[in-house]
């Protein structure tokens, strides 16, 4: 049980680093995926190891809500580069001080 | 157990190579990779219901939906090397393996009850098991994650959406307009005729001729003929060029190849 | 129905709200609305008058309550109108002169592009005096009181676009809060002490008063009667008053508002019986104000203003006659009911002269206006007989009744008003002579003319008024109606038989219309007015209002805004200071930390997941520690 907590968490820091490192916003999106997919999996392997369900239905919960992010995070990507013609998360920097 | 350990020097390899990969559509397949793996790794801890959806809603549709966003806004386009932020790199690679220790430590190290297992929950199938908890416990959550995908649709084509600015001209106004330009300056209101002469040559580069024998210049396509590929200029492009790289030898400059390379990189120092 | 009184203040209330409120499309007939609303309230008053005259004389006071205003514990002040024998009078005076204001300013202000307004201030004026004299509890006059101010200084800067308008009705507000500073301090010294503001309740309550007390209530009161009244030494604003048009100078600043104060010390007579003390001081304020009004009258060229200084004048007439106790209340009721319809009568003349005058106020480019407005000029004529005392009018009866009791109370006292009354005449004929008589000093391209019909009007029936109006003193009747409000009458023996002191009185004003005419009506009157080089010291010092403004200026004005200018300092340099080193110091601080802002997301991802690390540290520290 331990070596999938612990591949859940490498997963997650490689996931934390690549949204730190990647600048093309896509990339950092999917990034964001793996750091999801990597929590589903702790879930999947607590729910084994407490028998029951409840982490799985999490699990679940994450999917969809993973779903409804990808679609508008992309939206977001999709009208950013309509009107910058780029992806990289740098270019969008006016909020600067 | 077999599986986990086959599976999770993959995925970390696949993980790592999303922080690696120049190309984006590379990272895009190792995380295809990852999710994958993730499924069978979720079938091997009794989640069969969790190892359709991952496959079906993530690699199914959430890789496609990446795929086909990268396709939209340039699959060509390449990350820079150089890091803008100083010690960007530096600080996140650091940051990174101080938590991956940390947690490791504190959470793998506190996982240490024994493993109850999922034959009991899973007695009546795995989907059963799934619906009863969704379906009274989280029944509330489940709604409103129903409401949030809803939302999102709508966000999406909110952002998606495009205002029309100007009317576009419909075909019978197109037609019009050809005709009121045959009126006033004699252009010629069908198609031009297909380019391509058939005894010699049989190329998009080559002008129609006329039953005279002259050639038709309007039959090659403008957007070879803006590249410089039709067969007139072309010829004479490679004279100069030629000519250019001669001089750019006897200089030791730059190559020529630039010209051709110059819409990427232009785009790199846009950035 | 004597218990609906309050309709009277609620009618010309609700004119003042529709017309207010009401957009643009009410500015063809908004005129008539308040005009409506205001003879309705007259109506209505006469009406109430009729059944209070069929009353027993015991009986003459209703009190309707319509609610309670406000409580705190056990002081509690209610919605309280009286109507009585002392309010019914100053109904009838404040509709009847103010429906006849209201129908004037029709005319007068014909061409106003803001003559809506006006009409609204109007009413709005109409139905504050008539809370004030209709109040059954102090607080609810203080809020007539304080509705006459807001109503005053509205229409005095009514052309706020004159800088001297503008800041002449800041005037009066401003002197006005210092009467009220006394009108407070009288209320809350009647909560404290009474426990009660209720008109009949304090002046129950007073009898069983120290005397020191009902002196300081009376002090305080008189305080505000004189800011409001125009008395000395807060008489400085009047003056500066006729700024505002002459209808408003009619009403407001001649025959009601300014008589307030009058009515205060009558309505409070019970603090006054219970004090001399507080009796002498007004009879002092009275008189004095009496004598500078006239010196100033004597020397104003501008016709308005020497209205303006004889109203003074008149006020402190009957202010002395309400210090000379239950023996002038009456007369000072009565003199004040005659010299609201005879002045404002002459101040809608003066306003109708400077209608034909193009408003040029200065009286000496006036001059033989007598053919160029007949009726102008007989009303007119018919008011200054009236202030004179010419025998038979309505001033006739109530200023020699106040010279009498005068006398009667103290020689000295009534040598004064005696000395006015010779000074009234002067002034009084001076100002006939230089605007209706003589040669023609009009300037170029001015053509006198008379004024319209819905003008003269009202000249015409309230020159009859002035006449007449003193035959109500006939057979004793106005100090015997008064009787249940203000007690009954104090009967001395004057000093002298009545007829040698109203000989005396006589042969005192002849003198003083003889010396104007020797002065104004033998000699040419040179249109430019000497300058104040050429002239004595006591017109010199009439001119400048008795140097009441350099007074004030140097009392009050200068100390104050050296006390201002003191505080500014501390203000900019300690408080600021203060606050401007805190957020000069934040102010530092955060573009300091701005430069963490560096607009790049992937920065402040960093920030987070360090965050993050640190916690899950943390943690580890805590849970192994």
């Amino acid at each position: 049980m331990t070596s999938y907590i612990t591949l859940s968490l490498i997963l997650f820091s490689i996931g934390s680093v690549g949204v730190l490192v990647r600048r093309n916003a896509i990339i950092v999106f999917m990034c964001v995926e793996l750091m999801l997919n990597s929590t589903n999996l702790a879930f999947v392997s607590f729910a084994r190891q407490h028998g029951n369900l409840d982490g799985q239905a999490a699990a679940f919960f994450v999917m969809v809500v993973a779903a409804a992010e990808v679609v508008i995070g992309l939206a977001i990507i999709v009208s950013i580069y309509r009107t910058r013609r780029s992806v990289n998360v740098d270019d969008a920097n006016l909020l600067k001080a | 157990m077999i599986t986990f350990w086959v599976l999770s020097p993959l995925m970390v390899l696949a993980a790592l190579g999303l922080l690696f990969a120049r190309k984006a559509v590379h990272a895009a397949l190792c995380l295809a990779v990852v999710m994958i793996s993730l499924a069978m790794l979720y079938a091997a801890q009794d989640a069969t219901f969790l190892f359709a959806v991952q496959i079906i809603v993530y690699t199914g549709a959430i890789m496609m939906l990446f795929l086909f966003v990268l396709m939209l806004v340039g699959v060509e386009s390449r990350e820079s090397v150089v890091e803008v932020i100083k010690g960007q790199r530096l600080a996140a690679a650091v940051l990174g393996l101080v938590f991956a220790a940390t947690v490791v430590l504190a959470i793998g190290q506190a996982v240490s009850s024994a493993v109850v297992g999922l034959e009991l929950a899973n007695e009546h199938g795995n989907i059963h098991g799934l619906a009863e908890i969704l379906f009274s416990d989280f029944v509330v959550a489940f709604q409103f994650t129903a409401a949030l995908m809803i939302v999102a649709v709508l966000g999406a084509m909110v952002l998606a959406h495009r205002e029309i600015l100007v009317q576009p001209k419909t075909q019978r106004e197109r037609a019009d307009e050809r005709m009121l330009l045959y009126g006033s300056e004699g252009r010629h209101p069908g198609m031009p005729p297909t380019p391509g002469v058939y005894a010699r040559h049989n190329a998009v580069d080559m002008p129609a001729l006329l039953p005279d024998g002259t050639p038709v210049e309007e039959s090659v396509s403008l957007v070879i003929r803006a590249r410089q590929q039709d067969l007139e200029t072309r010829g004479r492009h490679d004279v100069e060029e030629t000519l250019s790289q001669i001089e750019d030898d006897d200089l030791g400059g730059a190559t020529p190849k630039k010209l051709a390379s110059g819409e990427n990189s232009g785009k790199g120092e846009d950035a | 129905m004597l218990d609906l009184s309050w309709l009277l203040i609620a009618i010309p209330l609700a004119g003042a709200a529709l017309l207010l409120t009401w957009g643009k499309e009410s500015d063809k007939f908004g005129h008539l609305i308040a005009t409506t609303a205001s003879a309705a309230a007259f109506v209505f008053g006469s009406i109430l008058f009729v059944q209070l005259l069929g009353r027993e004389a015991g009986d003459r006071s209703v009190t309707t309550t319509l609610g309670t205003w406000f409580e705190a514990g056990n002081y509690s002040v209610d919605f309280v109108f009286t109507y009585d024998s002392l309010s019914s009078l100053f109904v009838l005076l404040i509709t009847g002169v103010g429906t006849l204001i209201h129908v004037y300013s029709i005319g007068y202000m014909e061409h106003d592009p803001r003559r809506r307004r006006f009409f609204a201030y109007l009413n709005l004026f109409i139905a504050a005096m008539l809370t004030l004299v209709l109040a059954g509890d102090y607080v609810v006059l203080f809020l007539g009181w304080e509705g006459v101010g807001l109503a005053s200084y509205l229409l005095i800067g009514f052309w706020q676009h004159k800088e001297s308008a503008a800041k002449a009705g800041t005037k009066a507000f401003v002197i006005n809060r210092v009467g009220d500073i006394g009108m407070a301090l009288a209320l809350m010294t009647m909560v404290a002490f009474f426990g009660t503001t209720s008109i009949a309740a304090v002046n129950q309550a007073i009898g069983g008063a120290s005397g020191s007390l009902a002196t300081g209530l009376g002090l305080l009161l008189l305080l505000g009667a004189c800011a409001k009244s125009a008395q000395f030494p807060l008489q400085a604003w009047l003056l500066d008053a006729m700024e505002g048009p002459t209808p408003v100078s009619a009403l407001i600043h001649a025959a009601t508002m300014v008589t307030a104060g009058v009515y205060l010390v009558v309505r409070s007579h019970y603090i006054f019986d219970a004090s001399p003390t507080a009796r002498n001081v007004v009879i002092a304020v009275g008189l004095i104000t009496l004598l500078a009004g006239a010196w100033i009258g004597c020397t104003k060229d501008d016709i308005k203003k020497a209205l303006a200084g004889s109203t003074m004048s008149q006020i402190g007439y009957m202010m002395l006659a309400a210090g000379l106790g239950p023996a002038g209340y009456a007369f000072a009721i009565f003199h004040l009911l005659t010299h609201g319809v005879f002045k404002a009568n002459m101040f809608l003349g003066a306003g109708s002269v400077m209608h034909g005058m193009n408003d040029d106020v200065d009286m000496r480019h006036y001059g033989g206006l007598r053919k160029a407005m007949p009726i102008t000029f007989y009303t007119f004529g018919m008011g200054y007989l009236a202030i004179l005392g010419f025998p038979g009018t309505s001033g006739f009866f109530s200023k020699d009744k106040i010279i009498e009791a005068a006398l009667t109370h103290n020689v000295w006292v009534g040598i004064g008003t005696l000395i006015g009354a010779g000074v009234t005449a002067f002034y009084m004929t001076r100002m006939m002579l230089m605007t209706f008589y003589g040669e023609k000093r009009w300037r170029d391209g001015v053509h006198p003319h008379e004024s319209p019909s819905v003008m003269t009007t009202p000249l015409v029936v309230l020159a009859a008024l002035s006449v007449f109006a003193g035959l109500i003193s006939l057979g004793h009747w106005i100090e015997e109606w008064l009787e249940p409000a203000t007690g009954p009458i104090a009967h001395h023996e004057p000093p002298l038989p009545i007829w040698v002191i109203t000989t005396i009185v006589l042969l005192v004003v002849a003198a003083g219309v003889a010396i104007a005419w020797f002065s104004y009506g033998k000699k040419d009157v040179a249109d430019v007015a000497p300058s104040d080089q050429d002239v004595s010291f006591l017109t010199r010092a009439g001119r400048s209002e008795l140097y009441g403004n350099q007074i004030n200026d140097v009392l009050v004005v200068k100390p104050v805004t050296g006390l201002t200018k003191v505080l500014t300092w501390g203000d900019t340099n300690v408080v600021d200071g203060a606050v401007r080193a805190v957020s000069g110091g934040v102010n530092g601080l955060s573009s300091f930390l701005r430069t963490w802002q560096t607009g790049f997301v992937r920065s402040y991802a960093l920030a987070i997941f360090g965050g993050a690390t640190f916690v899950v540290l943390a943690l580890m520290v805590v849970t192994l520690g």
